[in-house]
Order: C-alpha cells, then sequence, then structure tokens
C-alpha cells in the first residue's frame, strides 16, 4: 500500500474514534460541560492532559528546533516540563479544593474584585487563541502534506471534527477523546523514533542509542553518535552539538527562557483547568504526576529524534550529486522545506559558513523563487558574469539550512521506514493538534460563557441559558480559530512567546500568593497583575515589531521571567498599604489548605456564590 | 498517626502542624527542582560537560538539559504525591 492510502486509512479510523467517543460521552449539565462532572479518574486525567499540553507545535517542530539548537533545545524541553512540578506543588491541588469551573473564577473569588476577574478572563482568552490558531493552522498542513489536499480544505476538515464532539460533549468528551489522541500520537512518535535507534545504533531504546555508539561500520573503531556529531559539526563549521552557550543562547538567555516557560507552563489556564476535572485533592496529585509522565514519554524521546536526523541529515546529504540524493529530498523539495542551490561543483554541501548549498523556502512567494533560481542558473552558466548567486540571497534573508519542520515529519522516510510507519506520523500530528485545539477552545468557551456572562453579565442565568451560551461560544471559538488557520496573522509564531509570557507575569504569580498568603487584598493583586502584564507585552511588542533593541540582549521569550518578578515585587510591596482581604475570603484560603475532609469539602453546587 | 490532637483550635494543633510540614514538603523538593533544572541544566551546564555520563556518551551538562532534569521532575513530583498522600491520610481520621 501507497503512504497515501495508509494515512487514508490511520486517519479515517481514528477520527471514526474520536467522533464514536463524542457521541458515548455526551453530557447535559454544565458541570459536565466544564469539568466532565469531576469524575475522571487520576491516569486518564493525566493521559487526557498530557495530550492537551503536546500541541502540534511540540510533536511537529520541536524535534526540530532541538536539531538545529543542540545543547540550548534543553530550555523546551526543561522549560515545558518543569512547568509541572511547579503545578503540582503550588497550584493543582488547592485550585482542585477550591473547586471551581475557572481559573478567572479563582482569581475573581479570592481578590473579592471583578476587575481581576475581568483581567484574568483577558488574559486567558488571548493566551487560548494565540494557541489554537497554531493549532488549525497545524491540521490543514499535516492535511495538505500527506493528503495533498488543500491547506484550507485540511482546516476546515478540522474545524468540523473539533467542532462536533466539543460542543456534544464539553470538557467529558473533549476528555475521553484526549485520552485515545494521547494513544495515537505518542505510538506515532514513539515507533519511528525506536526504529531510528535500531538503525543508527543498535540499541532499542532511542534514550540509551543517543548516549549510545554508532552501529559498526566495516570494522571501524566504535564511536559515541553524540561524539562524531560533534565532530561532523566541527568539520562543517557549526558549533558542537553539545556544547553549552553558543551564541545568542548565552546563560542568562538559556537561564530566562528555560524559567519563563516554566512558570508559564505552570500559569496556562488550559493546563490549570485540567486538574478542576478529578474527584479529589488526592487524584488532583496523581493526575499531575500521571500528566508528566506521559509527557515524559515524548519529551525524553525528542532529543533522541532530533540528534539522530541531525546525524541522517548531514550523512545522507552531503558529498552527494543530484543522482545520488535521497528520495525523502525530492519529496520534500516540493514543499519549499528544504532547497539545494549548487555552488558550481555538482555536490551538495550542508555547512555552516558561506558554502552553505542548503536552504529553505520560508516564506518567499513561488515567483520570487523561480526567479532567484533562474538567475542562479545564469549565474552558474556564466562563471558568475551575469545573474546572481541565489545562496547569497538566502543567507541573508535568514532562510539557511532546512526547514526545522522537516525533522519529525521527514525522518521516517530518511530512515527508509515503512511506509505505514510514515502515515502513523500524519495521523499523530493530526492527533496533536487536534487534542490541543479543543483544549483551548473549552478554556475560552467557560472564560466567556461561565467568567464573563454567567458571574459578570447575568448571575440569575439557568442552567439550560448557560449550557447553551457554552455551546454557542464554542461555536463561535471554532469558527474564529478555523478563520485564523485559513487566513494565518504572520505573526501567529512570534507571539506564542506572548502566550508564555503573559501567563508566567500574570496568573502565576496571583495564583500562587492567593493560596499562600492571607494578607494579600485586591489592589495589591490587581496592581501586579497589571505591572506583570504590561512590562512584558511592553518588551515583547516593542522588540519583535518595533525593532526596539533588546536589553542585555534578553530573548523575549524569557522577559515573562522578570515581568513575574515585577508582579511578585509590586504585590508583596503594595501589600502592607492596603488592608488585608475580608474574614470570608481568609476562611476560603484556610480551607484550601486544610487536608482533604479535614473539613467539609467545597462543593461546586454549594460554594458560596455559586 | 492516632496520638496526634485533631482540633484546629490554636497554634500548634493538628491543622497549623500540617500546613507547616506541607509547606517543608514543598520547599525541599522545589529546591531539587531548581538544581537539576536550572543547575545543573543551565549554571553548571558548561562545567559538567567537561564529565560524561558513565558508560554513555553523554556530556553530563547536556545530559542534565535533554534527560536528567526531566527525570528528576517526574521523580519529584511521584515523591511529592506520595509524602502528601500520606500526610493527608494521617490528619484526616477524626474529622469525618
Amino acid at each position: 500500500m501507497s503512504v497515501q492510502a495508509w494515512t487514508y486509512l490511520f486517519v479515517g479510523l481514528t477520527f471514526g474514534l474520536y467522533l464514536t467517543i463524542a457521541w458515548l460521552s455526551r453530557v447535559r449539565d454544565t458541570r459536565g460541560f466544564y469539568v466532565a462532572g469531576q469524575g475522571v479518574p487520576s491516569g486518564a486525567n493525566g493521559m487526557a492532559t498530557a495530550a492537551d499540553w503536546m500541541s502540534a507545535a511540540s510533536y511537529i517542530s520541536m524535534a526540530g528546533l532541538i536539531s538545529t539548537m543542540g545543547y540550548a533545545g534543553g530550555v523546551y524541553l526543561m522549560g515545558w516540563t518543569g512547568g509541572f512540578v511547579l503545578l503540582a506543588l503550588l497550584i493543582a491541588p488547592y485550585l482542585r479544593k477550591f473547586g471551581s469551573y475557572t481559573v478567572p473564577d479563582f482569581v475573581g473569588d479570592r481578590y473579592e474584585s471583578n476587575v481581576a476577574r475581568l483581567v484574568a478572563v483577558f488574559c486567558a482568552i488571548f493566551v487560548s487563541f494565540t494557541y489554537v490558531a497554531g493549532q488549525m493552522r497545524g491540521v490543514g498542513i499535516v492535511f495538505s502534506r500527506f493528503l495533498e489536499v488543500d491547506i484550507n480544505v485540511g482546516v476546515v476538515i478540522g474545524m468540523v471534527i473539533v467542532f462536533v464532539y466539543a460542543t456534544l460533549g464539553g470538557m467529558k468528551g473533549i476528555t475521553w477523546t484526549q485520552v485515545a489522541q494521547y494513544w495515537v500520537l505518542i505510538t506515532a512518535f514513539l515507533i519511528p523514533a525506536i526504529a531510528i535507534s535500531i538503525r543508527l545504533t543498535g540499541s532499542v531504546l532511542p534514550q540509551a542509542g543517543l548516549g549510545g555508539e554508532l552501529a559498526a561500520s566495516g570494522g571501524a573503531e566504535p564511536v559515541y553518535l553524540l561524539e562524531r556529531l560533534n565532530q561532523i559539526h566541527a568539520d562543517l563549521g557549526f558549533a558542537e552539538y553539545t556544547a553549552a552557550f553558543v551564541a545568542p543562547w548565552d546563560k542568562l538567555n538559556v537561564f530566562l527562557v528555560a524559567l519563563a516557560l516554566m512558570v508559564g507552563t505552570a500559569g496556562l489556564p488550559h493546563v490549570i483547568v485540567r486538574f478542576y476535572t478529578v474527584k479529589s485533592v488526592r487524584a488532583a496529585r496523581w493526575s499531575a504526576f500521571w500528566a508528566l509522565f506521559f509527557i515524559a514519554m515524548l519529551y525524553l524521546t525528542a532529543p533522541a529524534t532530533a540528534a539522530f536526523a541531525r546525524y541522517f541529515m548531514i550523512d545522507s546529504l552531503n558529498g552527494r550529486t543530484a543522482e545520488q540524493l535521497p528520495e525523502w529530498f525530492g519529496n520534500w523539495e516540493q514543499t519549499g522545506l528544504i532547497l539545494w542551490l549548487d555552488d558550481g561543483d555538482g555536490r551538495v554541501r550542508y555547512a555552516a559558513g558561506e558554502d552553505n548549498e542548503v536552504f529553505r523556502n520560508g516564506t518567499l512567494a513561488a515567483a520570487e523563487l523561480a526567479s532567484m533560481r533562474a538567475a542562479h542558473q545564469q549565474w552558474l552558466d556564466t562563471d558568475g558574469a551575469a545573474g546572481a548567486d541565489g545562496r547569497v540571497r538566502l543567507r541573508e534573508a535568514g532562510l539557511s539550512g532546512p526547514d526545522r519542520d522537516i525533522i519529525v515529519l521527514a525522518t521516517p522516510e530518511m530512515a527508509e521506514l515503512a511506509n505505514w510507519i510514515i502515515a502513523l506520523v500524519a495521523a499523530g500530528g493530526l492527533a496533536a493538534a487536534l487534542s490541543t485545539a479543543s483544549g483551548l477552545l473549552l478554556v475560552i468557551s467557560s472564560s466567556v460563557a461561565h467568567d464573563l456572562y454567567y458571574r459578570i453579565l447575568n448571575p440569575a442565568a439557568t442552567e439550560s441559558q448557560r449550557l447553551r451560551v457554552g455551546r454557542t461560544v464554542i461555536g463561535a471559538a471554532v469558527v474564529v480559530a478555523g478563520l485564523f488557520g485559513i487566513f494565518p496573522p504572520g505573526f501567529v509564531s512570534q507571539v506564542v512567546a506572548f502566550a508564555f509570557g503573559l501567563a508566567a507575569a500574570s496568573f502565576f504569580p496571583a495564583i500562587v500568593l492567593g493560596i499562600f498568603s492571607k494578607r494579600v487584598g485586591t489592589v495589591p493583586a490587581v496592581s501586579g497583575m497589571l505591572t506583570g502584564i504590561s512590562f512584558t507585552a511592553f518588551y515583547i511588542i516593542a522588540t519583535v515589531f518595533f525593532g526596539m533593541e533588546r536589553w542585555a540582549g534578553i530573548d523575549p521569550q524569557g522577559i515573562g521571567s522578570i515581568g513575574m518578578g515585577l508582579n511578585f515585587v509590586v504585590t508583596l510591596g503594595l501589600t502592607r498599604f492596603f488592608p488585608p482581604p475580608a474574614e470570608e475570603t481568609r476562611r476560603l484560603v484556610d480551607r484550601i489548605r486544610a487536608p482533604e475532609r479535614a473539613g467539609a469539602a467545597v462543593r461546586i453546587e454549594t460554594a458560596p456564590s455559586h | 498517626m492516632s496520638s496526634e490532637p485533631k482540633t484546629d483550635a490554636g497554634p500548634g494543633t493538628s491543622l497549623a502542624g500540617y500546613w507547616r510540614r506541607n509547606l517543608g514538603i514543598m520547599v525541599t523538593l522545589l529546591f531539587l527542582w531548581a538544581s537539576a533544572g536550572l543547575g545543573a541544566g543551565v549554571l553548571l551546564a558548561d562545567r559538567l560537560n567537561a564529565y560524561t555520563l558513565p558508560g554513555t556518551g553523554y556530556p553530563l551538562g547536556f545530559w542534565f538539559a535533554h534527560q536528567g532534569a526531566i527525570i528528576a521532575f517526574v521523580l519529584l513530583i511521584l515523591v511529592y504525591c506520595i509524602l502528601m498522600n500520606r500526610l493527608d491520610s494521617r490528619h484526616r481520621g477524626g474529622a469525618d
């Protein structure tokens, strides 16, 4: 069977599975809709959290990022896992004991303020839309590359699927679908990694393969994979793969970005809300453990895939002539993810310096690329007398080297794995994108329908009114997200840094201080949040969009760490000048700190103002 | 521990003790979290890279950033679950 036939089979089967689950777990009340009736076992919740968390970017782009960044790729690995420790120790058990539907609920109730609630709602919606736009685009890209349908058709198919199971089953449908999606995506990620590891190093465990020796070829002295990779890098003028702190990733930036991603992860509303869906505080703790355990399955494998792909990429390209180039190169050249502009010797050279001949298309228009290729050919034919060296133009445009997305998508082909494995990767990419999109859409829906409509605009709304508003908002959000996917705003990839920075600088300090301090009141907390948000937003907007000089070279992705620090300083600094929270709120804090069942657990139905 | 007092009438009683122990567990584990991730994986990574993980080709700093820190994070949450759930069981008996 061809790759395409296998892909249709896998995608058809998995989509059928998701829709069946959605039908079986449809809900009728808001508690089921927002928090799955709080009846999800912790193992399943951990798996759903993992699928929710691992987006199209984790699945498709992360290994590619690591592959090109080497050591510094660790900021994503540590940043996106380390946050779960903060979540488990500082946030999840307490918010579960608080027992509400959303993060703005906690912020609004704890700080006795609808302003605080509104700030939280705004952040939750902004962060979620930023994220979801990328997911829908990811669905379209997977469809177009593997099934050769138009990207926009792919986005629409993705929208319809998410729309059906999110409106039908709410959080309950989404959770059980995500459990299935986790299995699809992890299988699709692990099988190629294991197959490549066996091929390259003879080791079944990719993690052992990464630290192991290359499979001996022709009686040569055995050499460690990483050592060989460092040596190849040095020969081609790249910094060593494992070397720490290669510019622009100096120690300060690695530290700040890793910290911002960790804290941002712990403050992301679509992750926090997962801990509302379990039965008890005990289950909330276990579910944080299972979530990170299942996430680690992919995150411990990604660095291995990254290094293997790096090795294959260089090894199968460098020194080859056009006839010798592997088949995958031709396939992916059509997508513009990889290009070869020869210097006249007829052999490929992928290197760090000016003699590099491997590039990517980036956002160049097809016509522009064609004219550049023609000029380059002329330049070659006339020995530089006429035409123009296309390599110089692409290098100056920052398009040296292949697109990083190629790493996960093309690695199975590089390693010449079976067709069904290549097709499995497509189904995995779709599972990763859809599971994250649906979780985010639910956060958007709950922020608007619960926090904004029910808690602020119309507290007298009946159960069925609220459920209807919730479903309508999800429907509308799917359409908006789909439009973002069809007409991607050019800034989507840049504003993802925004999502983490904003979450780190706003939610994290507000929630942690809300739990661990009984003294912090409304004004200091709101001032702190606003300071953190404005500072972080200012730096990112100014450096990314208006070309402001970076302060001390700090990467915009890491500025959330400093925004968070400012938030803490402002909140704690102002606290002494403002009154403590009301007695009722202090009792609320006591209650969420108490051991489980020592006092009456807070029940949603009986909690104040519900 | 059934011998502990179960009321929360004032300082030094069960609830205050529970919260103190909770904070102790939390601070210890957060210290280990910072040491494994930001410490060994970032601040000391260049120095640790001079060594390799015994029996493998991993430079140590690189290993912490790409593998070790993540393994440590999973284990830290596991330890937290076990310790806190045990602490909870000790402190809830009399109240329900």
